[in-house]
């Protein structure tokens, strides 16, 4: 069985999540294959919740999943499709089915997804549903009511490093952390020296930094993302090294350049750990793994060849 | 001053509507739908030839000056022969307009135009929801302008991750209202009203639909 996260988050130890995103349709087996692959390599796994407003298969029943296979799962949590009463009552759900993890996210708007009609909700923001959590915990609901049994979470938050402007994201972040967050996934880093300025700033926060590393699959992508996805920076010297790659090695050389990363991040202790998304591409995240040195179980494998 | 704004239905989407009904009368509103180019009087005469070149009977047409007040219905009565004359009224003003001629008459109403929100006018042309009368005001903590209506997604406590270089995720023709409220705060030294925790909010202020009877005598004397 997996230890749970908060136990690996206080230990010290380099911390590696990655992301499971759920199938569209009832049919889990590649979602299942997924977490077979990767429950016992990472110390955590997420997964989304309708990510990019796309209606899928639930996060909760993913969540489930890994936690029947004996994964460690961590529930992300939109507040864009649910009101205050769904997303208490799916997380006292959550705890009764053993899942200990949630990560507390605004979500994508509406229009961006593959529902573009549909009303958004927005009853709550992320950091009122990260303070919702902790009210639940004192065994009160958010109407005031005593509520039966015991809750308890270890809840995070995502925070944007290269948001412009920045400091809006980061009055943001310290709501958070005043909220309640014990752990932050960021949106993807690419600029090594972006991140170390900004976990300057964050390091001084009594909460773990997970650096959110998306793996680049081609010149295309890169480029897309960084002038596209809101922020998102992707240096243009690893623009070039994806394009210089020979035909057909750019899924390759992304793969080589997230492992870089994460080795760097840990070899200079930058943060606590990382947290890999490989959207849609989740059996090459042993492969980072392993390039980066980093063994099952989360431990590192050996020093051979860093 | 504050405008309804309209855009037209499309003519297949009228002709639906009206169906059967051929014998039809025209509202048009001479204040927010004849400044949006929607229902003015060019746009009824527009919507006259249309509806004739499909075959309906247009038993006649009248701009009312302000279609939501309530003179609406002297304007109404002075033209009842003709519509009586009609199986519906055709109406090129808001849905306040619509509803108030549904108030006096006891025809069919069908709308014409689909109305988008309540705006401000920000320059020549240019209108922006500014407020959706949310019952709890906040926008002496957000530098005067409003986050529950200019957010897409209404967040009270900053930013989502997909603010944008000042632009807001789901249109780069639409700014961010968060990067708008920082800069004011910021301007005023009072980056601390951004950083206060706003606690979830009431949605329920005056349960919909809203209704309230002012009590005139007292505040009269
Ligand atoms: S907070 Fe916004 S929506 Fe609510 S009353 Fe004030 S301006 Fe209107
Ligand atoms: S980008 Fe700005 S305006 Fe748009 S939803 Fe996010 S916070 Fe609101």
């Amino acid at each position: 069985m997996a230890r749970v996260l908060r136990e690996v988050l206080r230990s010290g130890e380099f911390v590696v999540t990655s992301e499971i995103g759920p199938p569209k349709g009832s049919d889990v087996s590649k979602m299942s294959h997924h977490i077979e692959m990767l429950k016992d390599k990472v110390h955590a796994l997420n997964v989304t919740d309708n990510q990019s407003s796309v209606m899928r298969y639930p996060s909760l029943g993913g969540a489930i999943l890994i936690k029947e296979r004996g994964g460690e799962p961590i529930l992300q949590m939109t507040c864009r499709d649910r009101n205050r009463l769904a997303l208490q009552g799916d997380l006292l759900f959550a705890y009764s089915r053993g899942i200990r993890n949630v990560l507390c996210l605004t979500g994508d708007a509406v229009p961006v997804g593959d529902h573009k009609t549909a009303k958004s909700v927005f009853d709550l923001d992320s950091t009122q549903l990260l303070r919702a959590i902790r009210t639940l915990e004192s065994g009160k609901d958010m109407g005031g009511n005593t509520i039966e049994g015991k809750v308890e979470f270890c809840a995070g938050a995502i925070v944007t490093p290269e948001a412009r402007p920045l400091e809006p994201q980061l009055m943001k972040f310290e709501k958070k952390v005043d909220c309640g967050a014990e752990f932050f996934q960021t949106q993807a880093i690419y600029d090594m020296d972006n991140f170390r300025r900004f976990m300057e700033y964050a390091g001084r926060f009594p909460v773990k930094i997970l650096a959110g590393i998306v793996l680049l699959t081609s010149a295309k992508m890169a480029k897309y993302m960084t002038e596209n996805v809101p922020g998102i920076f992707v240096p243009q010297t690893l623009i070039d090294e994806l394009a210089q790659a020979p035909k057909g090695q750019a899924l390759k050389k992304g793969i080589e350049i997230a492992a870089r990363m994460v080795r760097a991040i840990k070899e200079e202790g930058l943060c606590a750990g990382v947290h890999i998304m490989a959207i849609g591409r989740e059996e090459v995240v042993p492969e980072i793994l392993q390039a980066a040195g980093i063994g099952f179980n989360g431990h590192k494998a050996s020093d051979a060849g860093t | 001053m504050i405008r309804s704004i309209t855009k037209q239905k499309p003519l297949a989407e009228v002709l639906e509507l009206l169906g059967e009904m051929e014998r039809v009368f025209i509202i048009g509103c001479g204040t927010c739908t004849t400044m949006a180019h929607t229902g003015g009087q060019a746009e009824v005469l527009a919507m006259k030839q249309k509806l004739v070149e499909t075959g309906k009977v247009v038993t006649g047409f009248l701009v009312i000056p302000v279609a939501c007040d309530n003179l609406t219905e002297e304007a109404l009565q002075q033209n009842l022969p003709a519509m009586k004359e009609s199986q519906s009224l055709l109406i090129l003003t808001c849905a306040f307009g619509v509803q108030t001629i549904n108030r006096f008459l006891d025809f069919p109403v069908i709308p014409a135009l689909d109305t988008l929100f309540i705006g401000k006018e920000i320059g020549p042309g240019l209108f922006e929801e500014v407020c959706i009368q949310c019952g709890g005001c906040i926008l002496g903590e957000t530098g005067g302008i409003c986050p529950v209506t200019s957010c897409h997604k209404g967040l009270l406590n900053g930013p989502c991750g997909g603010t944008n270089n000042g632009k807001c995720e789901i249109d780069r023709n639409k700014d961010c209202a968060w990067t708008l409220i920082y800069e004011r705060l910021q301007k005023q030294g009072r980056l601390s009203a951004m950083r206060k925790f706003q606690s979830a909010k009431n949605y329920q202020v005056e349960p919909k639909p809203g209704k309230t009877l002012f009590e005139l005598e007292r505040s009269g004397s």
